[in-house]
């Protein structure tokens, strides 16, 4: 056997590498958590990579994971080894095809991270409920526990697959295995070669449809004939199990690790026995090294095959001393006698002993129980609490392990003291923003350590649940042995905060171990950092003897031409403190990474990084720990006093970080939240905030309109109200004629603020004197804090300016509307939530929202809290999200379900007019209610009504109460990315604009999947670089506006806030008040794009000025009054397509990377721009019968 | 007529040089450059600020990512990167390679960074020769003339030390005695200096109150300041004279070489009328040589300088005196 080669990559890396190079086609499609795989293959492509054959393989994006699945079902049926990577929903898309591809006995492997299904709640984290849905379909399903194992077994799934004839599941589990980092011992590509046999591989070429050997598969048929045929695959499925073992035992001799079926691990006389599949049976390995250690009788069973499952290569692997068994299940099937794995094992032990397999001759105890749902920590201490039950003398069934279920009572006590850490192992723990590095410089730290160590690493990271100013957790293990702890460390040696803000909201040194070390970058001189400290995390240091060390870490990136980059810094203080390595060789290793790393992206960043290593160390400080608490503050409180009580205990917890201690009580059973939640969550990220000159603000109303976190709004008022205004609570006159009289006022949420400087950037108004500061400026936010929010409590005091006074198609009057989308977890900056708050407020009242999967249902949805928000009168929007592909469909149910009930409604009240009235009854039945004063007079009627039914006692009365409210007309909102509206959703959002039916379409056009990290989708223009399009994507941008405007009966709507923001409010009035479907689609930039987020606005000017980006609207209205229906809203283009390209990394990369290829795109940019430019102005000068020829 | 001149070592068919500009930004310009009798064309700049800041703009905007555990970066890694100065060796290669002037490379900067390794990259590329333009806008008020003359001749050491091609230095005027400048870099090994940097002057857009960069090409008139030093310098210096701004007619480069430059640099007048304009001042320099009956273009050289005029205070003080005097009523 040839020298190891150890790598540090993740699980994904790990599947990604051995299935690129064992196929020659890959179909993918993103998503969560196995993105990445496809990531691979196409960078790999890209780069031209080559598979054991000498061979690029073929990677191709579908637009859905069904679409995927069809392309890979046709390539193998077409002769290519071909493989695929999914998840979750995706695997849910993929099984009508996978019944196929099984049924036609194909062989081919489907990757997957294992993720947990949507029911009440979507969660991208890992469980096998995605995996358990697909057991039925016919596929072998084989199971990697690590990140060592996924390279193992995806080797292992793909020999045996061309062997059996059967197509594999190789799973493992989401996040949890694919994105732990760990060393591995890489497998070479001769071995791989030596796995995978050509015969094989012959074989199933020969079965490839053919012209040159014409067959026929995949037929209709009867009843006299279906049933024997399905039955003839019975061989395959009774041999595939021996094949996997044979395989195993090959990969063995080549490789050097063996695998079985089912792997034993524990005492040979156990009389407790766990089994369990996925990265769980790491974390009961290790607990049960450590118990037998201490004289238990335990043993495990690790299920590497689930199926085809040998019942007698199980019953084989259970010690005949095994007197009780415990399932653990990762996933939960409700109503079911139990979950799959116990069903089966139950199964397999009733059948077994009648047969006579295995040395056990009595049927043994045998329990079920669920653990780790949604990445649920499963930890030794829960490991010991299984045995412990399996131990009683009458063990619970059906059990759960990891949470307080208050309710049902089936979970079992832990004890989260329980440790079983091996002191060899170094553990460290990093919290960090997310945009900061401190990911990144702890991937490369373990690299360094994978690489110039014996010692084995593992890194795990986790974030909260904001785009804008994410928290990140980086969980760092080292020691002399494979990590196998499969779960977040819980004493850590060291800890580091890179982010001073942190300190004061999360209590992250309640897990440091006692004479650990502590590390904080703090802006401090060293005199004032433990004074500067707050009490809780004073009296951990002098409780645990930590040892305290700080850097102001901001000033040496700074200093050394890092920007607000602190990653190298941080690294190198780690490496400096910790005793990892040995200090010289660690900061020799660092510089060699940078080296390394950064090499290729110039001399410059090199340098720099370099230098932020040299001034690293002469600014890193041990500070001496006082015996004494001397702090004057604490660790603030995640909610405030007068927050709801469902707030404070629920979502005030998760806020806090302990979510994982609430009950099952606590929640409601089925995903039902309050709105309006966000404004309890007061998360403080704004380094600087903006101030109101009110001097010189001419009153446009722009700032809020583009505030992507509704934290700058306006008010206009009666002076009156201002009697007790704090002193430095600012207002002027108010200028519109229609507020003569009134005063206005400008306010920021201080606490709520991100920062961005969107505001700063949109003010049109430049102060005469002093040129460089405008009506709204940055200021730092900590000198602001205190009396801003008091201000800001006090303008949400004032009352609401009266929207009918408000003339709502002029920006500056609409924006005094109240935003019902405030506060949101986007990214600071976001280009995608103006937009939405435009509806929160235009029409937010009377608004349900539909909402696809993606950003928006993130930011508006994810837990702990929402900004979909309430006005005073409690209505606001009501905001669902079903799936990805189904949005327009979801939104369309909405429509019809109201239509029906408001035909209801009517219907009652032409019953019930004899006792309403006729005229009242027409009044409300005939009600225009077109725009606000109408809709509000619709609101009066029937408030009116709800009077009048309380006095009549009769059935439709009483009914008529239930649907009452739907006579006031509502407004369906269907909202989505570009991923959704062109690629996965397009089938079902074309089918619902051609119903003709009363919709809202808004499609947040980003030109990429950014909530998984910027994939290509239809919308991405030509030459961009994105995922999925690492070699710059070579075709066009899909027009999916002209498809639209196609039917005819579409009010259709192409807008960039940032370019025209009159337009953007123009459409989206018209859109709404079209009586039939409307799709507007808008502009969105993204962080996704690699600009500057502190001046996104620019980047939609130059969109729209060079032609990139058409504004226009198209509403069918002005056809049946004989106008041209089509509005040209842009400019011939002024700039060209490269002057704005050149402006956005995405552009920009493809240039720096293969300016031969980028030179083709960009002007295929320049053409499409021209030639879409002249197509839209010929539409839109065409003339129409009713318009002057 | 014989034109030929003699600039940086090299001997050139023509004294009339194309200076950096954009018209040497792709190939088949060059080629028109040269068929239309340019002695050397010196390449459009690169920039410090090109080299340093799109290298930190890449960095910096592909690392972006970590905003949630679905998006833990946002671009696929590339495997190589051709950033703007790969780019511009490349140019300089294929110039190379398509024409036989020579052609000079232009590293713009105004630091000591490490950009000035790329005067190296840029000798192995092929250039014949590179013109440094110094192009520095001293702000600080603490910082002394002598500390700014200081930092010219740093850089211009480092890029002596880094090459062994010629390098000419392309300054501005605004020195406090221009003489002992052109003095002191001239020591340091400049191999010509390129008389003048004509710095972009700021204007205001009053519709949006913003400062904006206003590029206004040089008329004849401009001709006047490096004509002035020019004169002075010639013979006094070791380095040759590269004369550059307001050249815009055969007499206007007659005019210069009289005054002491080794050659002409033509930029604005080309960017005006074309590339094929520069044959007509080689007419027009042609013609009035022939008429005069000079011989060479050598026998013109440094014929007006101060040296070797009638009249040396012309150059200086005195003259303002005279001129002034013609206007009086």
């Amino acid at each position: 056997m040839k020298d190891k080669v150890f790598v540090t990559i993740d699980g994904n890396e790990a599947a990604a590498h051995v299935m690129y190079r064992m196929n020659e086609v890959c179909a993918i499609y993103p998503i969560t958590p196995s993105s990445n795989m496809g990531e691979w293959a196409d960078e790999w492509a890209s780069k031209g990579i080559k598979n054991l054959w000498g061979n690029v393989p073929t990677v191709v994006e579908m637009q859905s994971e069904g679409g995927a699945a069809g392309a890979v079902h046709g390539s193998l049926q077409a002769g290519a080894l071909t493989t695929t990577f999914t998840a979750s929903q995706g695997l849910l898309l993929k099984i009508p095809n996978m019944f196929k591809i099984a049924g036609e006995l194909t062989p081919t492997v489907f990757n997957i991270s294992a993720r947990t299904l949507a029911t009440h709640a979507l969660s991208i984290f890992g469980d096998h409920s995605d995996v358990m849905t697909a057991k039925t379909t016919g596929f072998a399903m084989l199971c990697a526990g690590s990140v060592q194992e996924v390279m193992d077994m995806g080797i292992i799934a793909q020999a045996s697959a061309l062997e059996s004839r059967l197509p594999f599941i190789h799973f493992f589990d989401g996040f949890r295995t694919s994105h732990e980092e760990s060393k591995i011992e890489l497998v070479p590509d001769e071995q791989i070669k030596e796995m995978i046999d050509d015969e094989l591989v012959m074989k199933h070429r020969q079965r490839a449809l053919s012209p040159d050997h014409p067959v026929l598969r995949g037929t209709a048929q009867n009843p006299d004939v279906f049933f024997q045929n399905r039955e003839t695959i019975n061989p395959f499925y009774n041999a595939a199990p021996g094949i996997v073992q044979k395989v195993m035992d090959k990969y063995a001799k080549i490789v050097g690790r063996q695998y079985h079926l089912f792997d034993y691990v524990g005492a040979p006389d156990a009389e407790q026995v766990i089994v369990i599949m996925g990265s769980g049976g790491d974390t009961a390995h290790e607990t049960i090294d450590y118990l037998l250690s201490k004289g238990e009788k335990v043993g495990l069973i690790k299920v590497r095959l689930y199926r085809p499952f040998d019942i007698q290569k199980f019953m084989e692997a259970i010690p005949s001393s095994a007197k009780v068994i415990g399932v653990l299940d990762r996933t939960k099937e409700p109503g079911a006698t139990g979950e799959p794995l116990y069903m089966d094992v139950i199964n397999a032990l009733h059948e077994g002993i009648s047969e006579g397999y295995g040395k056990i001759k009595t049927m043994p105890k045998v329990v079920g129980g669920r653990y780790g749902l949604s990445s649920k920590e499963f930890t030794p201490s829960m490991v010991k609490a299984v045995f412990d039950n399996l131990k009683t003398q009458k063990p619970k069934n059906h059990f759960t392990i990891g949470i307080n279920d208050d309710v049902t009572h089936t979970s079992i006590d832990f004890d989260p003291e329980f440790d079983i850490e091996p002191p060899d192992v170094i553990r460290a723990l990093f919290f960090g923003l997310g945009s900061d590095g401190t990911v990144g410089a702890n991937k490369n730290s373990i690299k360094i350590i994978g690489e110039n160590t014996e010692h084995y690493a593992q890194g795990y990271y986790v974030y909260d649940s904001k785009k804008a100013g994410t928290l990140t957790a980086s969980h760092l293990r080292f020691g002399p042995k494979p990590i196998r702890s499969a779960y977040l460390i819980t004493k850590a040696n060291f800890i580091a905060c890179h982010q001073t803000v942190f300190i004061e909201k999360y209590d992250m040194l309640k897990d440091i171990s006692n004479g650990g070390t502590f590390l904080i970058n703090a802006p401090w001189k060293k005199e004032d950092v433990w004074d500067n400290l707050p009490k809780k995390v004073q009296k951990h240091i002098i409780d645990k003897k930590v040892k305290l060390f700080s850097i102001d870490a901001q000033s040496v990136a700074e200093s050394s031409g890092m920007g607000r980059r602190i990653n190298t810094v941080m690294q190198v203080c780690f490496f400096a403190i910790s005793g990892v390595l040995p200090r010289e060789q660690a900061i020799g290793a660092i510089k060699d990474s940078i080296k390394k790393t950064y090499g290729k992206k110039g001399d410059e960043v090199v340098k720099m990084n370099l230098k932020a290593v040299d001034n690293t160390l002469d600014n890193l400080f041990e500070i001496a720990v006082p015996a004494q608490i001397s702090a004057k503050y604490d660790i603030r409180e995640a909610v405030p006093e007068h927050a709801p009580e469902f707030v404070k205990d629920v979502l005030g917890e998760i806020i806090a970080g302990r979510g994982d201690d609430l009950p099952v009580s606590k929640f409601p059973v089925d995903g039902t939240y309050p709105t309006g939640t966000t404004q309890f969550e007061k998360r403080n990220i704004a380094l600087q905030i903006p101030v109101w000159d009110e001097s010189i603000c001419i009153q446009c109303g722009k700032c809020p309109m583009v505030c992507p976190h509704a934290s700058i709004r306006i008010k206009v008022f009666d002076p009156k109200e201002l009697a007790n205004a704090p002193a430095t609570f600012k207002t002027i006159d108010a200028k519109d004629k229609e507020f003569a009289g009134m005063k206005y006022t400008v306010q920021i949420a201080p606490e709520d603020c991100t920062g961005c400087g969107v505001c700063v950037e949109v003010c049109p108004v430049k102060n005469k004197t002093n040129t460089s500061l405008k009506a709204l400026n940055l200021s730092p936010q900590i000198p602001l804090r205190d009396t801003e929010t008091q201000n800001w409590d006090y303008f949400l005091r004032l009352p609401e300016t009266d929207r009918n006074i408000l003339k709502v198609n002029t920006v500056r009057q609409q924006q005094i509307q109240q935003p019902l989308f405030e506060f949101s977890g986007a990214c600071a900056g976001c280009g995608e939530t103006p937009y939405v708050k435009l509806v929160s407020q235009l029409f937010g009242d009377r608004a349900v929202v539909a909402n696809a999967t993606g950003c928006s249902s993130i930011y508006g949805g994810n837990l702990p809290t929402t900004p979909w928000a309430k006005n005073n009168d409690g209505r606001g929007p009501a905001w669902s999200n079903s799936l990805f592909e189904d949005n327009a469909e979801f939104g369309l149910g909405y429509r019809v379900a109201i239509d029906k009930q408001k035909e209801i409604a009517e219907g009652l009240l032409i019953k019930l007019q004899d006792k309403l009235g006729n005229e009242f009854v027409n009044e409300i039945i005939n009600a225009k209610q077109v725009n606000e004063p109408e809709i509000l007079e619709q609101r009066k009627r029937v408030a009116l009504l709800k009077e009048k039914l309380q006095k009549i006692d009769m059935y439709e009365s009483r009914r008529l109460m239930t649907v009452v409210d739907y006579l006031v007309k509502k407004s369906v909102w269907i909202i989505g990315g570009d991923g959704w509206a062109y690629d996965i959703g397009y089938g079902g959002l074309d089918h619902v604009i051609a119903t003709g039916k009363n919709v809202n379409i808004l499609v947040l056009d980003t030109e990429v999947y950014s909530n998984t990290g910027g994939q290509t989708s239809k919308a991405t223009p030509v030459s961009a670089v994105a995922k999925f399009s690492a070699g710059g994507k070579v075709t066009g941008k899909k027009d999916l506006g002209m498809m639209a405007m196609a039917y005819g009966s579409v009010y259709v709507a192409v807008v960039a806030m940032g370019a025209k923001d009159d337009q953007t409010l123009k459409a989206f009035l018209e859109a709404e008040a079209y009586n039939g479907p409307s799709i507007i689609i808008a502009y969105s930039h993204c962080i996704a794009h690699g600009i500057d987020m502190e001046n996104p606005l620019n980047q939609q000017k130059m969109a729209v000025d060079s032609g990139q980006w058409i504004l226009y609207r198209y509403n069918p209205d002005l056809a049946k009054e004989g106008k041209n229906p089509l509005l040209l809203d842009s400019k011939p283009p002024k700039i060209p397509v490269a002057q704005y390209m050149d402006s956005e990394n995405r552009f920009r990369m493809l240039k720096k990377s293969k300016p031969e290829v980028a030179k083709v795109l960009y002007e295929m940019a320049q053409e499409i721009a021209n030639d879409r430019y002249k197509m839209y102005q010929y539409l839109a000068d065409r003339k129409f019968d009713g318009e002057q020829q | 007529m014989d034109i030929t001149t003699k600039y940086l070592g090299m001997e050139l068919r023509s004294p009339l040089v194309v200076s950096a500009s954009p018209l040497s930004e792709n190939i088949d310009n060059i080629k028109k450059i040269e068929d239309s009798g340019a002695g050397a064309v010196v390449l459009y700049s690169l920039f410090e600020e090109q080299i340093v800041s799109e290298q930190k703009d890449l960095y910096y905007y592909s690392s972006l990512g970590d905003i949630s555990p679905e998006a833990q970066s946002f671009f696929p890694e590339q495997s190589e990167y051709r950033l703007g100065p790969d780019e511009y060796l490349k140019h300089i290669r294929k110039a190379k390679e398509s024409v036989k002037i020579p052609v000079i490379a232009s590293l713009n900067g105004s630091t000591t960074g490490g950009w000035i390794n790329f005067a190296k990259k840029m000798q192995e590329a092929g250039a014949n020769a590179i013109e440094l333009n110094i192009y520095y806008i001293p702000t600080e008020l603490g910082l002394s003339g002598s500390d700014v003359e200081h930092t010219y001749i740093e850089i211009l050491k480092s890029v002596k030390s880094a090459v062994k091609i010629p390098v000419a230095v392309k300054i501005s005027p605004y020195f406090s005695n221009m003489a002992n400048m052109a003095h002191q870099l001239d020591n340091a090994g400049a191999d010509a200096l390129v008389l003048f940097n004509r710095f972009y002057q700021p204007d205001i857009d009053l519709e949006n109150l913003e400062v904006k960069p206003n590029i206004i090409l040089s008329n004849a008139s401009s001709a006047r300041l490096p004509l002035r030093w020019i004169a002075i310098l010639k013979g006094r210096i070791q380095a040759d004279i590269a004369a550059t701004s307001g050249i815009h007619s055969g007499t206007d480069a007659i005019k210069m070489l009289m005054a002491g430059a080794n050659v002409s640099m033509l930029c604005s007048i080309l960017l005006k009328n074309g590339i094929e304009y520069l044959k007509v001042i080689e007419k027009q320099m042609t013609d009035w040589l022939e008429q005069k009956e000079y011989e060479s273009v050598n026998q013109l050289v440094g014929s007006m300088s101060q040296l070797r005029n009638a009249d040396p205070s012309s150059f200086e003080r005195a003259q303002y005196m005279k001129a002034l005097s013609k206007y009086k009523f």
